[in-house]
């Protein structure tokens, strides 16, 4: 059995993406991975063995290649219960991606569920993709769209929620796990008990959350939980979403078409089984299985040593970070509190200026609003730079970020 | 073109620090801020980036006799900005209009910026002639001439 220290050191050899050097041959030195993740080997085999050897399509056919299609797609299904816990396979939706997710809850759930006057509340800290499909909802709906406040550490400001709740108008709590910005992890077992004992629907953007810590659907009681392939391994275009079942089946479908339908005459049609009504059409059936084998990878790593491993990463770059004259830290420092995120600002220097000059070291960050102009406008700021890690990262990736830093305060006369 | 870090040169580097015919948001809530008083004023921002800019324009006899810019941005985009508004000030409303994006960037030397920051130095120079159609389509009757400034805005970058 392999140490867990040495099991880091040796993953990288399985991502081919690392090997390659970038911009006059410096070593690629990744750290966007709130954004998206890169893929090993396992992943990238796994679908070009599906196109290879058993390319065909799910459920229906009864030919030899169909059948192998249908249990690989399946066994994913099966996997992702597992891997955060679900017991009844016929919650797990597979979908595009958290934003998908999150628009099929607004448009199935949320179209014969929210009325004129009731109350859907969000955070200061969410991505745009839980923000607008709200903000379309209740503009059409007559219902209102309220924000959970965020102090300045980053947490939320739970007194908020009470507020709201205390109106007896709200239907629906929607927040992020993690913030894609800041990294804070969000208390959701409080805001769930809160929203529980008031009646209310709780829905989870655990984006961030599930590629970098264990998630326990028995334990969280939430009722809908989003949450993207990508950004733990897999491939773009394929992500889950989870709902509880007896809110499953207060549900319309979303798209209708093939595969949702049990009968389909001239002027009605009926649907089919749970969860295939939510999955018209021919599904990403490739992705779906190299969903599977990024499950796979990360279970045998096991989640509580990434988290560890993240932990130990972000307390460095804090730390490193910190020393270098100039940057500001966004979020709490309270290291239990967030994830491998951290987002900062460098003097007075644009963060495009930093991410640009950091890039001709090799070194991609990110820089922007993140997808979050909500919570720029909280920090009051209209963009940060953001280092986001993964199992793949090393503290040699840390020094080279904060090396690359010094050049950014040469060339601006900091 | 060799590093990333060579197109901040000395020049790019201090536009962004002082920009030129520039008011800060404070200086835009004071009594006499140009931008109280102006013939047409225009924004426009980077979705992906957040670069935000407004451009506020004095036209007298067909000439801009005055120009302004504010908002946030990075050095490229404050730097274009800042050389935007001095190329600008005193043309005629027709040689605004021929002004061309080679013009910013090759005063700036960024005529091999790369792809995706070319919207950034050209933010300024659309919200120029988006300005500048949004006042010709109240003072013009030509309407086909300001839907062609408009597509040229659009088709910028």
């Amino acid at each position: 059995m392999q140490s867990t220290r040495s099991t880091f050191e040796n993953l990288r050899k399985d991502f081919p993406i690392l090997q390659r050097t970038v911009r006059d041959n410096k070593r690629l030195v990744y750290l966007d991975n709130a954004s998206t993740t890169q893929k090993p080997n396992q992943v990238i085999d796994s679908i070009s063995d599906y196109y290879r050897n058993y390319n065909s399509n799910i459920h229906r056919a009864v030919y030899a290649l169909a059948e192998e299609a249908t249990e690989a797609y399946e066994k994913t299904r099966d996997k992702i219960a597992t891997f955060i816990n679900v017991k009844d396979r016929q919650e797990i939706i597979f979908v595009r991606g958290t934003t998908e997710a999150i628009n099929l809850v607004a448009y199935a759930w949320g179209r014969s569920h929210i009325k004129e006057g009731d109350i859907i509340v969000t955070t200061e800290y969410e991505h745009h993709s839980n923000i607008v499909p709200w903000q379309l909802l209740t503009k059409e709906k007559g219902a209102k769209l309220e924000y959970i406040g965020m102090d300045d550490d980053g947490e939320l400001i739970l007194d908020d929620l009470d507020k709201y709740l205390a109106t007896g108008k709200v239907k629906l709590v929607t927040f992020s796990l993690m913030s894609n910005v800041l990294g804070t992890i969000t208390d959701a077992d409080k805001i769930i008990k809160k929203c529980k004992a008031a009646g209310v629907l709780t829905l989870i953007d655990a984006a961030q959350a599930v590629p970098h810590m264990k998630v326990d659907l028995e334990k969280l009681e939430c009722d809908f939980f989003a949450f993207s392939g990508h950004k733990m391994l897999g491939p773009t275009g394929i992500g889950v979403l989870w709902v509880r079942k007896s809110v499953l089946e207060t549900m319309n479908p979303f798209h209708g078409g093939g595969d949702m339908i049990r009968e389909v005459h001239k002027y009605e049609a009926t649907w089919n089984d749970l969860p295939y009504k939510f999955e018209a059409g021919t599904p990403n059936i490739a992705d779906v299985v190299g969903f599977g084998a990024a499950i796979d990878y990360l279970t045998k790593i096991g989640m509580d040593n990434v988290r560890e491993h993240e932990v130990e990463l972000t307390k460095y770059a804090i730390e490193k970070l910190s020393e270098v004259k100039g940057i500001h830290i966004y979020g709490t420092k309270d290291i239990s509190k967030r994830g491998g995120v951290i987002s900062f600002n460098f003097a007075d220097v644009h963060p495009h200026d930093v991410a640009q000059i950091v890039d001709g070291e090799g070194i991609a960050v990110r820089s922007g609003h993140h997808c979050a102009q909500v919570l720029m406008e909280r920090l009051n700021v209209a963009a940060t730079s953001r280092a986001s890690f993964y199992i793949y990262n090393t503290k040699e990736d840390i020094d080279a970020l904060v090396n690359s830093l010094n050049k950014v305060a040469k060339v601006f006369k900091l | 073109m060799s590093g990333n870090a060579d197109i901040y040169h000395e020049m790019i580097v201090d536009y962004s620090r002082n920009p030129t015919n520039y008011e800060t948001e404070d200086q835009r809530k004071l009594e006499d801020s140009f931008f109280k008083n102006t013939d047409v004023i225009f924004h426009d921002s980077n979705p992906l980036c957040g670069d935000s800019i407004d451009i506020g324009l004095k036209i007298d006899d067909n000439k801009v006799t005055d120009i302004k810019f504010s908002g946030k941005g990075c050095a490229i985009c404050m730097a274009c900005s800042s050389v935007l508004t001095e190329i600008t000030k005193g043309k005629s409303l027709d040689d605004v209009r021929k002004i061309e994006k080679n013009d910013i960037l090759s005063e700036l030397g960024l005529e091999q910026l790369q792809a995706v920051r070319i919207k950034c130095a050209l933010l300024s120079l659309k919200v120029l002639k988006s300005a500048l159609y949004t006042y010709l389509a109240k003072h013009l009757d030509d309407s086909q001439d300001v839907d062609k400034l408009k597509e040229d805005a659009a088709s910028l970058y």
